[in-house]
């Protein structure tokens, strides 16, 4: 039997087209950021200058508060995500495995959520965080960004629960366990990729919204990645080699924690699970 | 003694099942009255705790988002109807239905309204196509899947201003190479930014929206791909069916219901997603990238009329909500008539 | 051990009703085999009894006590699950000592029954393993495991077996039989294999359109079926079944040819009535009517013939290797002793 190898080969050839593609606005992003001021202008379109630098890390590191902006967004996306996690665990369980009267509204209020522009919240929260004394702290945008992620987080959960055999919870509850004993040693255990799918993609998420950080922070001490990144580049906005320095620090991240989970995304996004 | 009887059948309807023939199957209950007379119900508080168990698990999820985002959403309605200023103190008053009034005079707004159909309708088309053929493509075990699928899937790692921010820095011709490229392939007179030609310039954020969302449909995509089951295929290619016939009779029906749901959400999704436009272009040049979204961030942040960013932020949920129906509703009715 | 009695059970999800009026009285460690087709609920009465499903009215009551509304945790019973259910991040140790755990047993305790069950099922060298790591046979042994270790008032199996081969399933039950003479459990078995029902069972409960339709030793089913769904549901090949009616000295069957059979008094003439026989009890004999074989079927114990009596079905089974083909005849004849007579309503004649 003859087999042809140009199928073959033209699935490899596409393939290749999109890595290159999905890498190559990155890897400029990269090679700019080595790239010394000097050499910028008169090598622009060069794939590779011919000397690197890392003194725009150096001063990015060292004369901008860099470093508070990467600690609050740590602490902001960290607690987020397991905020998040924990909750969705919950309510995705609640979906799952219960029929009751009410699921649909549920249902019917995330998908709600999921489909009205934010920008609409932002003076509301504004106003109701305000006297509370959340806004300008990273807790009012913990609480805000796990109430935003919670409904896609939901459904991300209730699919990996969807593929665990009830009778597993059963035989639990015969051999003496509650329902929420089951639950957390017998259930929680088996989703572990669920967890890591949806600690990652929420993460993520929290790590670049702009939107609310920009709006219920002001001043650095409290300002996360993204807003301390667009107030750099404002400032700074012609020494192109420390924006994409600081653009390459804040994308390591997010993109680490995102290879780490990416395989259980695909796993877990299921037709009942979509959103970006 | 065993005595045998012959039939002798002539014309004899019989019949060798396991279910009767004839007639209903009387119950062989036999009557059995309890000796425990007692009924009792299940106690109240028992009761209670069954039936408040699924809202226990869900409870923490709803708390947050009704206080979170169903009430702030309730109250920014209302300020479509208010006169919010945020840096103004006498501000707060009732005008009725002004604001919509102004928005219906407004020449940005309808502009604004034709350019988020297209931003909306070119995004999802170009996501759609490019991610659907990455998820067939990546459906194909080969050596290496893993390592391709992470690194075509990073985009979608990337925060969605950085994005912006990486595009829009491609597209300067300073720094970037796409100028220069366009212009040695003859497609633009010369290399100046994409970004600033009021004719094209709506291609910048788009291109970025499409490099950005590919992984979200590639991935959700393969997800239903892999749920296939594989022998499905196999007794097609067995009676006969080539490439693209098993791909029309079954990995497109098996599709549909994803591709329906992602679709939808995701157009709902894209037409709010301002991010990109406001880091690349702002709504410039002279409002020719300005998109719903895009403009009401641009009313509550920089003019900081939150009255009037929620008036126009009522209408697009309005007309999402209309679009969004469209889809469903006559998908239900057959669904129900089926 | 116990007791448990199940009183006009009955159970629906919203409008459909599963069950309607189950009447069970099992005794102390009796063995009770549920048969019945697939969907009449066999498992939902299984689940009831665990507390795994709510009862939608009558009482289950174990050692006299009703349990209606207590937690699974508390009825202090066992379940082995047709797809055995094994905690798959568990070893099979940890597994079969989960209850003991939750329950806060001692450690000695807990090593002494995981010891106890393991010899018991020849486990001892999978202690260790994940459940991923054991074949099908294994698996079964550790979902067995798990129900031992627990000594629980009653075991409850929903079709414990049917995912296993021939072989081995043949080899379970015979343990299973074993096992039940030594613990002595109070025992309810569901399963679809005819062979299991007849050799494991104390009792069989035969159930149908949510409904109990007889309860007895295997034996008494297969020689009396209490109506025509027993007749035919239990023995394979299933039973024949002729209809005729009703005369004084006799069934007239549908041609006109008349059975010579002494029925009890008291019903009236002209009854429609159906007559059955079961395919081995069906002779095969020099004299006796002429049929024609239309398909043969050893099953090496034996040949199951289909034959057709002037158009009309017939399955015999004969353990006789007497060499037929299609298109052959033969003749067959019907011992009366072994005719079964049911009225109109589908219920026993009794003889
Ligand atoms: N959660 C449910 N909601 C609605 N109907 C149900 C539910 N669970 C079971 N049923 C229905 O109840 C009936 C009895 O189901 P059950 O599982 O008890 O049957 P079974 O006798 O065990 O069948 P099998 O022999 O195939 O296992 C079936 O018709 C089934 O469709
Ligand atoms: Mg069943």
């Amino acid at each position: 039997m003859r087999r042809s190898i140009l199928p073959v080969f033209a699935h490899r050839l596409a393939i290749l087209c999109y890595i290159v593609f999905a890498l190559f606005p990155l890897f400029w992003l990269l090679k700019v950021s080595l790239t010394p001021n000097d050499l910028l202008y008169s090598e622009g379109v060069r794939m590779w200058p011919s000397r690197t630098t890392f003194e725009h890390y150096a001063f990015v590191l060292q004369h901008s508060a860099f470093p508070v902006f990467f600690k609050n967004s740590v602490i902001v996306s960290g607690s987020t995500a397991i905020a998040v996690t924990i909750i969705a665990s919950l309510s995705g369980y609640a979906l799952s495995r219960f029929t009751f009267r009410t699921k649909y509204w549920i249902v019917g209020l995330m998908l709600l959520t999921q489909m009205f522009p934010l920008v609409m919240l932002v003076a509301p929260i504004f106003k109701i965080l305000t006297p509370l004394g959340l806004t300008n702290s990273l807790t009012g945008l913990v609480v805000v960004y796990t109430a935003f992620n919670v409904p896609f987080a939901t459904f991300l959960m209730q699919s990996f629960f969807d593929g665990i055999p009830k009778d597993l919870e059963k035989a639990a509850m015969i051999d003496g366990a509650t329902r929420f004993i089951a639950f957390r040693q017998i259930i929680l255990p088996l989703t572990l990729p669920g967890i890591a799918a949806t600690l990652g993609f929420v993460f993520t998420a929290a790590w670049s919204e702009l939107l609310f950080a920009l709006m219920l922070i002001n001043g650095n001490n409290a300002a996360t990645f993204p807003v301390g990144l667009l107030t750099f580049v404002s400032k700074f906005s012609v020494d192109f080699g420390q924006m994409m320095a600081a653009g390459v620090m804040a994308l390591i991240p997010a993109a680490l924690f995102f290879l780490l989970i990416q395989r259980y995304l695909v796993q877990g996004l299921t037709a009942g699970a979509v959103k970006g | 003694m065993t005595s045998r009887q012959h039939l002798l059948p002539a014309r004899l309807t019989a019949t060798t099942a396991m279910m009767p023939p004839t007639g209903t199957i009387l119950p062989m209950t036999t009557a059995f009255t309890s000796s425990h007379g007692r009924r009792t119900r299940k106690p109240f508080l028992a009761q209670l705790a069954d039936h408040a168990e699924p809202y226990l698990y869900s409870a923490p999820a709803l708390i947050l988002i009704i206080t979170v985002m169903l009430v702030p959403l309730v109250l920014g309605m209302s300020y479509a109807f208010r006169d919010i200023q945020l840096l103004n103190p006498f501000s707060g008053g009732f005008v009725g239905l002004d604001h919509f009034r102004t928005l219906s005079q407004d020449k940005a707004f309808s502009g604004a309204l034709k350019n988020t159909l297209w931003w909306t309708g070119a995004s999802v088309v170009l996501q759609f196509t490019f991610g659907l053929i990455l998820a067939l493509l990546l459906d194909k075990p080969f050596r290496g899947r893993g390592m391709v699928q992470a690194l075509v899937f990073l985009p979608w790692a990337v925060p969605s201003f950085l994005a912006g921010l990486n595009w829009a820095w491609l597209f300067n011709p300073v720094i970037g190479p796409l100028p220069h490229w366009l212009f040695a392939l003859g497609l633009i007179d010369q290399p100046g930014n994409l970004l600033s030609d009021p004719h094209h310039a709506m291609w910048g954020p788009i291109i970025a929206n499409v490099w950005w969302g590919i992984p979200f449909f590639a991935i959700t995509l393969l997800a239903a791909l892999q749920s296939i089951p594989r022998d499905l295929y196999e007794a097609a290619s067995i009676d006969g069916a080539n490439w693209m016939q098993r791909f029309l009779s079954i990995t497109l029906p098996f599709l549909a219901p994803t591709i329906a749901i992602t679709v939808l959400l995701r157009t709902v999704w894209v037409s709010n997603f301002a991010d990109l436009i406001v880091v690349m272009t702002g709504g410039g040049p002279a409002d020719r990238t300005q998109i719903v979204a895009s403009y009401i961030f641009t009313q509550a942040f920089k003019a900081l009329d939150f009255g009037y960013a929620s008036a126009i932020a009522l209408v697009l949920l309005v007309l999402l909500i209309a679009y969004s129906m469209l889809i469903i509703l006559p998908r239900q009715t057959l669904l129900n008539k089926g | 051990m116990a007791s448990i009695t199940i009183d006009n059970l009955a159970k629906s999800y919203g409008t459909y009703s599963v069950l309607q009026g189950v009447n069970l009285e099992i005794k102390d460690g009796e063995f009770i085999v549920l048969v019945g087709p697939s969907g009449c609920g066999k498992s939902t009465l299984l689940r009831m009894i665990a507390g795994l499903e709510e009862v939608t009215s009558g009482e289950i009551r174990i050692d006299a006590s009703r349990v209606n509304e207590r937690h699974p945790k508390d009825r202090d019973i066992a379940m082995v699950f047709q797809s055995y259910a094994l905690y798959p991040h568990m070893s099979v140790a940890r597994n079969m000592s989960y209850s003991m755990r939750l329950r806060k047993a001692s450690k000695e305790k807990i090593e002494a029954a995981i010891a106890g069950a393991a010899s018991k099922l020849g486990l001892e060298p999978y202690l260790e393993r994940r459940p991923k790591a054991l074949s099908g046979g294994q698996r079964q042994r550790v979902a067995m495991g798990r129900a031992i270790v627990r000594q629980p008032k009653a075991f409850l199996f929903d079709e414990p077996l049917s995912n296993l081969d021939a072989r081995l399933r043949e080899q379970m039950r015979a343990e299973i039989k074993k096992m039940h003479g030594d613990l002595k459990a109070t025992s309810i078995y569901v399963t679809h294999d005819q062979i299991e029902a007849m050799t494991l069972a104390d009792r069989i409960v035969a159930m149908h359109g949510g409904l109990v339709q007889q309860v007895g030793s295997p034996l008494e089913l297969y020689d009396r079926p209490a109506n025509l769904f027993v007749a035919g549901f239990i023995g394979s090949p299933g039973m024949n079944f002729f209809e005729g009616t009703r005369h004084s000295d006799g069934v007239r069957l549908a041609d006109g040819t008349l059975l010579k059979v002494q029925l009890p008094p008291g019903a009236d003439d002209e009854q429609g009535i159906t007559v059955g026989i079961r395919p081995e009890h069906v002779e095969l004999s020099a004299e006796g009517v002429g049929a024609t074989v239309d398909l043969v079927e050893p099953t090496g114990f034996g040949i199951i013939l289909h034959l057709s009596l002037n158009g009309v079905d017939l399955k015999v089974f004969t353990s006789d290797r007497a060499f037929l083909t299609p298109g052959q005849q033969v003749s067959v004849s019907f011992p009366t002793h072994h005719l079964h007579f049911f009225d109109a309503g589908g219920n026993r004649i009794l003889r």
